[in-house]
């Protein structure tokens, strides 16, 4: 069979003890780094995935899985023992697995959440085999103004369902949008917004921008407020889950990863949309609803999985249309872009070793987390017993290192301060980050597809409108618009 | 006066969307079906423009909020830190770049204890010329002289 031909071909390629060490290096990594407090899976990644450069195509892409699920269960520890979310995704793990965690079941949640995804990542990679080639073939039919389309959705997506205010995230969105106008421009080859220093030409790298934008900021908002010494103070926690657990958490992390599953092939709403819709969906199910937000497992085993499913479906629009779903995803694809990966409907035919190999990679990567990394987790554990007051200054250190680590290059060193002065104040003024890096990554990519669109249509914008996969794509974007212009109307929300 | 923080990120983004279309203004627009490399920077900056003045206007309807506690001390001393290790390690090396980067971190943190900062700022230089230049092999020097830079 197909699907079974290519899975082999993929584990063919990426199995071997070598690209095995590199994976187990990129996950114990992904740990360290993602267990610090305010540094969040998406910091992580933008800092650990300069170390890929120096490989060859395939153990860079298998260490990056490492880093990936390293990065996400990083979080995921950090989430359950001491309630900091690194991402919007995980912010609902901590509902939950924090309850959990002060009844001292915390080993439970933490191992909970590492089959859940487990689960859902086998489920997910069988999905994605299966699905990914006719869904790549329908995607053929994507023309410039479909491509524009499906990422004015995304985008407006991320900004509206993202948690805060969806007009401040509109306004990120186009922020972000700007920055990624930085550099050359490709069609006509002027360099903009480049203020005469040389090392704008290429545009301002992801590392910058996640590590100013989102640990500079994280790291200034936790020192200024009151907090214990240590992060985490009490017992080590027994990582065995009862049979009860296990029997509880099934059916919900079967759901979480349909639910999930379904979510990630959006690109823009991704992991945090089906992270928050599975905990509602399980909170209706279940015949107590009032034990959710008071460490019921199910609370913890549902969002995990949807986070891990959406992962894993996501790489359908990442990698056929090259419209990353989520912030991370966009970091994953900047890395394989860099490997020789040309991302479109056509990778899976031009490039099955590598497409085959990518997914087999972060199945692999999921088993490795599951095996090697899980009894481990004491020693991650330990990061968090440091006063954060001696913390901190490494995580600056991590932050600097890895910004001049990018290009070798001062002048991304001061972007990444200047980013910082800028992230805290918009995180200050409740402005969500996320939306602009998503923007920023999309920016380039839509300025293109928009100008090639226009250009075939001789100028004429209404064939955004007459085309029918752009005209539905045009007419969720204004779906999803009529909830914010519904917002503004004064009697829309009761607690203003 | 306290101004509500809407009223400061819709200046904000006022701003930069100005600015950004400012400096727009200086590429070549092009018509709608050829369009120039100023074409979308500068609907991106009407756009920006008109979101921050909804952001702003709308905070006007609210009553209840809180002002802004702002954290400019430790802002400043992470940032300056960040910029200082940019501007040492071309020029001195990674060990004297960290050296002088870490006390300066620490220093935004509530209490500053030397007792404690110099060991820490010890160990970790030596972490990072083990992690960094040992064991991921980043081309980069220890130690180094401004004059063998220039």
């Amino acid at each position: 069979m197909d699907v079974i031909d290519s899975l082999a071909l993929g584990f063919g390629v990426a199995f071997s003890t070598q690209n095995l060490l590199y994976c187990f290096t990129g996950v114990a990594l992904g740990t360290l780094i993602g267990v610090l407090p305010g540094i969040g899976p998406l910091t992580t990644i933008g800092l650990l995935f300069p170390i890929t450069f120096y490989l060859p195509p395939l153990p860079s892409l298998i260490m990056l899985a490492g880093i990936y699920y390293g990065a996400q269960y990083g979080g995921a520890i950090t989430s359950i023992l001491v309630n900091l979310p690194g991402e919007t995704a995980s912010a609902v793990t901590c509902l939950d697995g924090y309850a959990m965690a002060r009844q001292g079941r915390a080993g439970a949640a933490l191992a909970i959440a590492a089959l859940a995804s487990f689960l859902a990542g086998c489920i997910g990679t069988l999905l994605l085999a299966l699905a990914a080639p006719p869904l790549a073939e329908w995607m053929l039919a994507f023309g410039p103004a479909e491509y524009f389309s499906l990422m004015l959705m995304g985008l407006t997506g991320s900004a509206v369902l993202t948690q805060g205010d969806a007009v401040k995230g509109l306004a990120m969105v186009a922020l972000g949008l700007l920055l990624g106008m930085v550099g050359t421009d490709v069609n006509s080859g002027m360099v903009r917004y480049d203020f005469d220093i040389p090392e704008l030409t290429d545009g301002i790298g992801f590392t910058v921008i996640a590590v100013g934008l989102f640990a500079v900021a994280e790291i200034v908002t936790n020192l200024e407020r009151s907090e214990p010494d240590a992060a985490f103070t009490g017992p080590l926690p027994s990582l065995m889950p009862t049979l009860r657990d296990l029997k509880d958490s099934f059916l919900p992390a079967l759901r979480g990863t349909g639910v999930g599953a379904f979510f990630g092939l959006l690109p823009g709403t991704g992991p945090a949309l089906s992270s928050f819709a599975t905990y509602m969906l399980e909170k209706k199910l279940a015949r107590e609803p009032g034990r959710f937000g008071k460490g019921a497992i199910e609370g913890v085993a549902a969002p995990e999985a949807a986070n891990n499913a959406a992962a894993q479906t996501s790489f359908i629009p990442t990698l056929t249309l090259g419209v990353p779903g989520t912030a991370v995803m966009t970091l994953m694809l900047g890395a394989m872009i860099m490997q020789g990966v040309t991302p479109g409907p056509q990778v899976m035919s031009a490039q099955p070793e590598l497409f085959w190999g990518i997914v087999a990679s972060m199945w692999i990567g999921n088993l490795m987390l599951l095996v090697l990394n899980l009894p481990l987790v004491g020693v991650w554990v330990h990061l968090l017993r440091v006063p954060y007051r001696l913390l901190f200054p490494c995580i600056v250190m991590f932050c600097a290192v890895g910004s001049f680590a990018v290009n070798n290059n001062p002048v991304d060193v001061y972007l990444c301060a200047g980013l910082g002065v800028l992230g805290y104040v918009l995180a200050k003024l409740e402005c969500e980050p996320a939306p602009l890096l998503l923007g920023y990554v999309l920016g380039p990519l839509m300025e293109e597809h928009l100008r090639r669109a226009m250009l075939l249509s001789r100028g004429d914008p209404t064939v955004f409108f007459t085309r029918p996969i752009s005209l539905a794509l045009m007419l969720a974007t204004l779906a999803i618009l009529a909830v914010v212009v519904r917002s503004f109307l004064p009697a829309a929300d009761p607690r203003r | 006066m306290h101004l509500h923080r809407d009223v400061l990120a819709g200046a904000l983004f006022i701003l930069i969307g100005a600015f950004a279309l400012s400096v727009a203004r200086g590429y070549p627009v092009g018509s709608a079906m050829r369009m120039g490399p100023g074409y979308f920077p500068s609907v991106l900056g009407w756009v920006l423009i008109a979101l921050g003045a909804c952001v702003g206007l709308r905070a006007f309807r609210r009553r209840d909020w809180t002002p802004v506690e702002w954290g400019w001390k430790p802002l400043a001393s992470i940032s300056a830190s960040i910029a200082l290790f940019g501007f040492l390690m071309p020029r001195f090396g990674l060990v004297p770049a960290l050296a002088l980067m870490l006390p300066l971190a620490a220093a935004a943190g509530r209490e500053f204890r030397l007792r404690e900062v110099l060991p820490l700022t010890a160990l970790m230089c030596a972490f990072a010329a083990c992690v960094f230049v040992y064991g991921l092999k980043l081309p980069y020097p220890l130690f180094a002289l401004p004059f063998q830079w220039m």
